[in-house]
């Protein structure tokens, strides 16, 4: 156990070694595996943020139901009760005298509602309905829509549905990176590990013949393999850690403009852990692949 | 300790190499395998150290018959050698420490106790003190102490040396074959590869000749009167 554990030490700083010994090359080669990296987690990160951003906004899952103009109070009391009856969630009365009130207090809007002769906005209700998905929120705007006096229904889930499919389609493009770029990682690993076993063939060589096992040589290959990834997966972070700081500003000032306030979410540790055992993962694959295929046409069986 | 029964090589392109080979050695014994170049020395040397598998005929080491042995048990029975290359096979990115070392650290030992091992395989060799020099500082004799002190370093029962004096002056050869003449002293069985095994003619060995691929005993040097 003792010695099982010495010899994988002695491995892991032979790897190390190895990676030092060629700072230049070892940092071009983090390089390559932190930019192929990074667009994935870019992807994944941005639809991470967009995902929160329809999760935040609140009246997406509400439906407006708008009545007519003439409608009266006994109409809105049969309205009530017929929500009462329907169980679709908690909602809410607006009357159109409060509506006018709110619309005057945005900015610009004051001016243009005095100069109008009377108000031309409707009673409501806002429907917020406890079942969200899109086919019940469809389902409810339906029904509602058959009730007398109710002049327009206004449901958000059409916009809902597409900016679901819109997530989706960003899900499947970022999977499509993923796959790419881990591909690209462990052909990189691969070739790094083929000039590894060529530039090392003697040593190979000669402690093939005086007894190592195959386990024994593809070791330090594998644990260079792993390191490569893993910090070339620390390397993406802080790629998209820098590229984050410099999106941030803009993307305040863009929330701003719309009277929202929204906060990027940049990485967690525990994100930035997953990445580097991703590349660590995606490293030994390489390492593994190249060592089985290069390890054999070196001399001596 | 080996024993080889019926031997045959033949390479893929239809040369036979060894052709029927038959011969034992006891523990602790010396013994010079000659013959001329491409007579099949070095083939034997290979087959005995598992680098290459016989055609026909068992060859067994300690037991275990080399032509069927498993693939991944052939590092085991390598550990178990003393193997010295007739190009010796020097690492000469590393120092003569670490050349020495790498044996024991294959096997896993402790650094503590490789260290002290290498230095006293070195010394035993006559090379001690020159732990940080590189080999390829070292002279041909040097070199050749230098694989020798590889190839003991894990204490093997055998040591199986191809042409370890080609190269080298008299004086150096005949002070290589001493370092032999020492381990096999101490009993360890000695198989030594070489075209010229009259350097030492007071070793007294036993030579196996091979000729053309098949072998014959003989005593060297038989004028001096030595009988078995």
């Amino acid at each position: 156990m003792r010695s099982w554990l010495a010899q994988h030490l002695a491995a892991l700083r032979d790897a190390l070694r190895r990676l030092l010994a060629a700072p230049l090359n070892s940092l071009l080669s983090l390089l390559v595996i932190g930019v192929a990296l990074t667009l994935p987690t870019a992807g994944w990160l941005t639809l991470d943020n967009l995902r929160k951003l329809s999760g935040d906004t609140p009246n997406v899952q509400q439906i407006s139901i708008f009545l007519a103009l003439d409608a009266g109070k006994r109409e809105i009391s049969d309205i009530e009760s017929r929500l009462q009856a329907s169980r679709s969630g908690s909602w809410r009365f607006v009357p159109r005298e409060e509506a006018l009130k709110r619309l005057q207090a945005t900015e610009g809007m004051a001016e243009i509602i005095t100069s109008l002769p009377r108000n031309p906005l409707p009673d409501a209700f806002v429907v917020t309905p406890g079942d969200t998905r899109p086919e019940a929120l469809e389902d409810l705007a339906r029904t509602f829509s058959s009730w007398p006096k109710v002049a327009h229904v206004q449901l958000d889930s059409a916009w809902v549905r597409r900016f679901d499919a819109l997530l989706h389609l960003g899900e499947r493009v970022v999977m499509m990176l993923g796959a790419l770029f881990a591909g690209a990682l462990v052909t990189i690993t691969f070739n790094t590990i083929r000039l590894q076993i060529l530039a090392q063939a003697a040593e190979i060589e000669v402690a093939k013949l005086i007894g190592a096992t195959d386990t024994y040589i593809q070791r330090p290959l594998h644990y260079f393999g792993m390191l490569q990834g893993a910090l070339g997966g620390l390397c993406a972070a802080l790629l998209v850690s820098a590229g984050l700081r410099l999106l941030t500003p803009p993307v305040v000032e863009l929330t701003r403009l719309y009277g929202a306030s929204f906060a990027l979410q940049g990485l967690s540790t525990g994100d930035v852990v997953v990445l580097a055992a991703i590349g660590a993962a995606l490293g030994w694959l390489g390492a593994k692949i190249s060592a089985l295929i290069h390890l054999h046409r070196i001399a001596a069986p | 300790m080996i024993t080889a029964s019926n031997v045959t090589k033949r390479y893929p392109e239809g040369r036979e190499a060894l052709r029927n080979v038959s011969f034992g050695i006891t523990a602790g014994e010396m013994v010079f395998l000659t013959g001329h170049s491409g007579a099949g020395k070095s083939t034997l040397f290979k087959l005995l150290a598992a680098i290459e598998r016989p055609t026909s005929g068992s060859i067994v080491i300690n037991g275990q018959n080399l032509a069927t042995l498993r693939k991944n048990a052939v590092p085991y029975l390598r550990r178990k050698l003393g193997l010295i290359f007739q190009d010796r096979k020097l690492l000469f990115d590393r120092n003569v420490l670490d050349n020495v070392l790498l044996p024991l650290a294959i096997v896993g030992h402790p650094a503590r106790e490789a260290l002290r091992r290498a230095q006293a395989a070195l010394a035993k060799v006559g090379l001690p003190n020159r732990e940080k020099t590189f080999p390829i500082a070292l002279s041909g004799g040097e070199q050749q102490r230098l694989a020798i002190a590889r190839a003991v370093v894990n204490r093997p029962a055998i040591i199986l040396a191809d042409e370890p004096t080609a190269n080298l002056d008299a004086a150096s050869a005949s002070e290589i074959l001493e370092i032999f003449r020492s381990f096999q002293q101490v009993g360890v069985t000695v198989v030594i590869a070489t075209h010229d095994p009259l350097l030492l003619p007071h070793l007294q060995p036993r030579v196996l000749r091979l000729t053309q691929g098949e072998m014959s005993e003989e005593r060297e040097p038989a004028s001096h009167g030595v009988t078995p």
